[in-house]
């Protein structure tokens, strides 16, 4: 009987772990006066830090603009917006068991996401392309037998590289790095070739490094991929609220306007230009607000 | 498969799923190149074991060699000892890590080519040698003086005092901390993530962020490491019964 209950107890404890996640949002912000929003801290210029826990970047403006909102539609006088840092591992969990209410950062909508949680309109199509140095004679896909390839623990790039390399028989050693700042100190330290991962996190990792010249992103699109800000599902008031804030912003063109300032101007903290123009995929998104999962953009 | 947890199904069968395509495989070993989540789980099992055991190994060599030379007479020897155990058990594991990985690799042009299993061998194996050198100088100093003086006094030299007399009783009574130590390497190993070997940890956050099915994944893997444990745990305790000698170190004589 006693080393029963000593074995339920964790179990119990889980079980009541679960019940606190509340699935209505805007009740549970309206309760605690406190709106959470997930955040990165290296995926400029999506969502990184400049320091002192100051969270900033394309995404983090959309989700501030959210935040606006949610303190509009709950009618406090005054919301308490809090920046929880997630990282490609947790983000997942922490937006289901309530941790935080939106995560703005870079996840990839796709279909095994979205048996857990819901995403808002797409708002960056990423295209996965590789990151060298600049004197690397690697300047495609094929170039990487032999080579060792970095990636990041926790992405879609993962598997995509996996796939790829079966599907063309080009073998390469796959190195793991915890986080996109240590894949990329893989590159930087010369214990990888080269750095698979979505074209913004590269760019942004190469402007904020040491010596931004050093490094170029080379090589055709392994793939592109619908970049959305995410939250919980089966929260239809909470759903309609995120939804609609992101279309006024495509639709004003304040999501444009948005867009040249974090990847066609100079951002902090060194001053540095992503330059990345807007796709056309990114340009049909924003002109037919979608969630369209990674699967529909296959070609 | 085996009932509910928190109104969403179990689905065990995950790890007979092609970490590529949607194929599942009847005997969760997938065909033609193709790797299940199983296989991929027991080569990251592997990874972690290696690690584990390769640094444990060195850590008992090391250890032992430390923890012997800080109860020697001589000063410069003694010195050394202490160095050794306050450097290396003063700085986080996961500090020692990234140093011999990153930093050591610039220092050292001839390091960067040495694959990182053997980094963080070295570092997981001299972070647990300072732990290791303090419990063989505890087993060493439990031992009264009149044995290393009688031994001395009998002509042995002094390596033949800690062979002969010293060293048999000390390792007998430092078994039970030494487990310990055993026990702890193979959770430490889990470190060596956060420096791309695809050890269990690394297998796990990948595995459930490619599958959505977290909790099975980190239940498995959790099962894994209590496994090890466990077996370590039974080896130091054949280990300590085979060693045992009546009359020495708390074994009763006649037992």
């Amino acid at each position: 009987m006693k080393k029963s209950l000593w074995l339920a107890a964790p179990v119990l404890a889980l079980a009541a772990l679960s019940a606190s996640a509340q699935a209505d949002t805007l009740s549970k912000v309206k309760q605690s006066g406190k709106f959470v929003i997930g955040t990165r801290d290296s995926s400029a210029p999506l969502a990184y830090t400049v320091g002192n826990g100051k969270y900033t970047g394309y995404h983090v403006d959309v989700c501030n603009a959210i935040a606006e909102a949610v303190k509009k539609e709950t009618g406090l006088p005054s919301l308490n917006v809090e920046y929880a840092l997630v990282t490609s591992q947790n983000r997942l969990p922490l937006v289901v068991n309530g941790t935080v209410d939106v995560e703005c950062g870079s996840t990839t909508n796709n279909l095994t996401r979205q048996k857990e949680v819901a995403f808002a309109p797409t708002t960056y199509v990423t295209n996965v392309r590789m990151a060298v140095k600049a004197d690397s004679n690697i300047h495609s896909v094929k170039d990487l037998a032999g080579k060792t390839v970095a990636t990041t623990n926790g992405t879609t790039s993962v598997t995509l590289l996996r796939r790829h390399e079966r599907a063309t028989g080009i073998d390469f050693k796959q190195l793991l790095g915890k986080d996109h700042a240590e894949s990329f100190l893989l590159v930087e330290t010369g214990r990888a070739d080269a750095f698979v991962m979505d074209d913004n996190i590269l760019a942004g990792l190469i402007v904020t490094s040491k010596s931004p010249s050093d490094f170029k992103v080379v090589g055709e699109s392994l793939s592109e991929e619908p970049i959305a800000i995410m939250y919980r599902k089966d929260d239809p008031a909470f759903k309609k609220l995120v939804d609609d804030t992101v279309r006024d912003l495509m639709k004003s063109g304040e999501l444009a306007k948005l867009y040249t300032k974090w990847f066609n101007s100079p951002i902090p903290p060194r001053g540095a230009n992503v330059a990345i123009p807007m796709t056309p995929a990114l340009k049909n998104a924003i002109d037919n607000p979608n969630d369209n999962p990674a699967e529909s953009y296959k070609k | 498969m085996l009932g509910n947890w928190f109104g969403s199904k179990w689905d065990w069968q995950i790890f007979c799923k092609s970490n590529l395509e949607d194929t599942r495989y009847p005997g969760c070993f997938g065909a033609d190149g193709d790797i299940t989540y199983l296989q991929w789980m027991i080569s990251a099992w592997g990874w972690t074991l290696s690690v584990a055991l390769l640094g444990l190994l060195l850590a008992l060599v090391a250890g032992s060699l430390v923890g012997v030379a800080r109860t020697v007479p001589n000063r410069a020897l003694r010195l050394f000892g202490e160095a050794w155990t306050e450097l290396f058990r003063n700085v986080p594991l996961l500090v020692q890590l990234f140093l011999w990985y990153f930093v050591a690799p610039k220092a050292i042009p001839g390091l960067q080519s040495v694959p990182s299993l053997v980094l963080v061998v070295f570092a997981l194996g001299f972070f647990t040698s300072a732990r290791v050198a303090e419990q063989v100088k505890a087993g060493i100093e439990t031992l009264s003086t009149g044995q290393r003086n009688a031994g001395l006094a009998m002509g042995l030299t002094l390596a033949q005092t800690y062979r002969y007399v010293l060293l048999p009783v000390a390792f007998r009574i430092v078994i039970p901390p030494l487990t310990s130590e055993a026990m702890g390497i193979i959770k430490n190993s889990s470190v060596a993530f956060a420096v791309s070997i695809s050890e269990l940890i690394t297998f796990a956050m990948q595995a459930q962020e490619e599958t959505s099915r977290g909790v099975e994944i980190y239940l498995a893997v959790t099962g894994l490491y209590f496994v090890s444990s466990i077996v370590v745990n039974q080896v130091a305790v054949l280990i300590e019964r085979l060693v045992r000698v009546p009359g020495v170190a708390g074994v009763e004589v006649g037992r």
